[in-house]
């Protein structure tokens, strides 16, 4: 089934059993974001100390392929450095809109290569960045510096 | 004609989109009409001809094609006004869509504070209620509330039962007599509620209220008559009537539009206009700001047509024999919950409803949507711009199925067979 290669099997295990779920304390920011055409939410919070994303907790609300990326996004990111980390979202938003020509850096993506599949799909692009734009978003006002979003992707 | 005498395959012909494929050979399954319908070919047939052989600007040539361009737009008014039993042809306005026919009562009654003593009985502020119901869509809800927000007017809402009807067991004390316009949907686009219009309108003419009725998802599909309803205004659009988008209508009992301050300003709404002020052209022209959308009003008027030749009652019965064999079939799939009424009766065919798989845990309905295109069948997901409704229901989103008047019982089964294979791909 050609649907395969969007729910990959690390997809459903990541949407089944999601990490670094649940809203936590201490944090520095703490942003809402929504897709408006489907009704995915998320809440996301972020820590940064010394320049290191410490922790990042979320609650959202979505399908699997938004919950999933959450997850992956989570794990990723935390106990990076703020600017590797946003290496790794300028890298997955590329993945993302390759519309399906790209496979993504397994070395650096990890997990969230399993969402290459999903670029061929322009409607469940924007499920899949959900959580990271919230993350950019919670991290800029932790660190208080603009980083811009993709305009389509602003709340 | 009766219900029997309706040949659905012979009706599907008129539309071409219908015997196309997708995704590499799989027939087109189409269950998202309550989001726009397919268009017949004598409206794409309308549309290429009036472009081909009569294009020019209405109302305002003196040479042939301005005439003729002129009496085909004029003659969807005339079409429009019998469609819906209006007794009066000025009281049909050409809009973009619903949402500017709402947006327009909703503006023309805060510009009422401006304008002199005829359009009294449109002046809202402090104190005056608004009423709409919770399962309005965006577009009969946002304008109310940004009404509200205007003039300092307080905006109040019918709520639902468990079952996605009205609940009208407080209807005396949420329509009041501080209340000036009452607007609710006819058939609920995400529920497929079809509401008891006299009652409200019962209520709304004892409190002296204004009553706007949102069509939008009524007219397409059922007899509309605005006498027999005793509404004030009515909103409707063409896209979801097999017409082109970019149409609308808004009817209006003539006495009230006769006296509504306009909302948009320009040419043809005027009567004589000078550097310090202007004055303002009847109803219907008065409403109908710059140059309109003539090729659309020709295809809503081949659109009326095209369903009038084929009888609402007809259309409405074919649609509601769908709507039940639908919800009887969605009743066998296991870990489906209908949202909305359970049963065909007051009740349209746009089904919503919500799925889970083997081990009862829900399946998103975006998932939902993806599974079901892969195998050519077209639904929506999402809140259906109507998000109140979910929160009611306390769901982020629903899967709609929505039917119309080409729709058949076999992709009824369809979809049926592929909800189930939704629910073998989430249990693996």
């Amino acid at each position: 089934m050609k649907l395969d290669s969007m729910y990959q099997e690390i997809i459903l295990d990541h949407y089944r059993n999601p990490q670094h779920r649940g809203l936590r304390d201490p944090f520095d920011a703490e942003v809402h974001h929504v897709n408006p055409t489907c009704g995915d939410e998320v809440t996301l919070r972020v820590k940064v100390t010394d320049g290191v994303v410490e922790d990042v907790s979320y609650e959202s609300e979505g399908c699997s392929i938004s919950q999933a990326s959450a997850s992956v996004m989570s794990d990723l990111v935390i106990g990076k450095k703020v600017d590797e980390a946003l290496d790794l979202e300028r890298e997955f938003l590329a993945l993302m809109q390759s519309r399906g020509t790209a496979e993504g850096d397994e070395d650096k993506l990890e997990d969230a290569v399993a969402f290459a599949g999903v670029s061929k799909y322009p409607a469940r692009v924007k499920c899949a960045l959900l959580s990271w734009m919230a993350w950019k978003d919670a991290t800029a006002k932790a660190i208080d510096a603009p980083l811009d979003l993709p305009a389509q992707e602003k709340p | 004609m009766t219900p029997t005498e309706f040949d659905v395959e012979r009706v599907r012909k008129d539309f071409p989109i219908l015997a196309r494929t997708v995704h590499d050979g799989l027939p087109l399954v189409y269950l998202d009409s309550a989001a726009t319908s397919q268009k017949p070919l004598a409206v794409l047939d309308a549309e290429r001809a009036y472009y081909e052989q009569h294009n020019a600007n209405v109302h305002r040539g003196i040479h042939v094609l301005a005439e003729e361009a002129t009496a085909l737009y004029e003659a969807t008014r005339d079409k429009v006004a019998a469609f819906i039993g209006a007794t009066d042809r000025r009281e049909v306005v050409f809009t973009k869509n619903s949402t500017e026919a709402l947006n327009l009562v909703a503006y023309a009654m805060s510009n009422a504070e401006t304008t002199g003593p005829e359009a009294e009985r449109f002046r809202i502020g402090p104190g005056d209620e608004i009423v709409v119901t919770e399962m309005e869509h965006h577009s009969n809800l946002v304008p109310w509330q940004m009404l509200a927000r205007r003039t300092g007017a307080t905006l109040r809402w019918i709520g639902l039962t468990d079952d996605g009807r009205l609940d009208l067991t407080n209807l005396d004390a949420v329509i009041t007599e501080r209340a000036k316009v009452v607007s609710m949907v006819h058939q609920s686009n995400i529920l497929g509620t079809v509401n008891p219009v006299e009652r409200i309108v019962a209520r709304a003419r004892e409190v002296g209220a204004l009553v706007v009725l949102d069509g939008s998802q009524s007219v397409p599909h059922l007899p509309v008559d605005v006498v027999a309803l005793g509404v004030d205004f009515l909103a409707f659009t063409g896209h979801k009537m097999c017409a082109p988008t970019g149409v609308g209508v808004l009817w209006g009992r003539h006495e009230l539009l006769e006296v509504m301050p306009p909302f948009l300003g320009g040419g043809e709404m005027i009567e004589v206009v000078t550097m310090e002020a202007s004055t303002y052209a009847p109803p219907p022209h008065r409403f109908e700001a710059g140059t309109p959308m003539i090729s659309q009003v020709v295809g809503l008027g081949a659109a009326i047509d095209y369903l009038t030749e084929l009888g609402m009652p007809a259309i409405a019965a074919h649609e509601h024999a769908v709507t039940a064999y639908a919800l009887d079939a969605l009743a066998t799939v296991p870990g489906l919950r209908v949202i909305g009424p359970p049963t065909a009766e007051d009740r349209g065919g746009a089904i919503s409803f919500l799925l889970t798989d083997d081990a009862g845990r829900p399946i998103h309905p975006h998932d939902v949507g993806q599974i079901l295109d892969e195998r050519g069948i077209a639904v929506r997901v999402g809140h259906h711009c109507a998000r109140p409704v979910c929160l009611r229901f306390g769901v982020p989103a629903t899967t709609r199925a929505s039917f119309h008047l080409y729709t058949t019982t076999a992709e009824v089964d369809a979809l049926v067979e592929g909800l189930h294979e939704v629910r073998r791909f989430f249990s693996r």
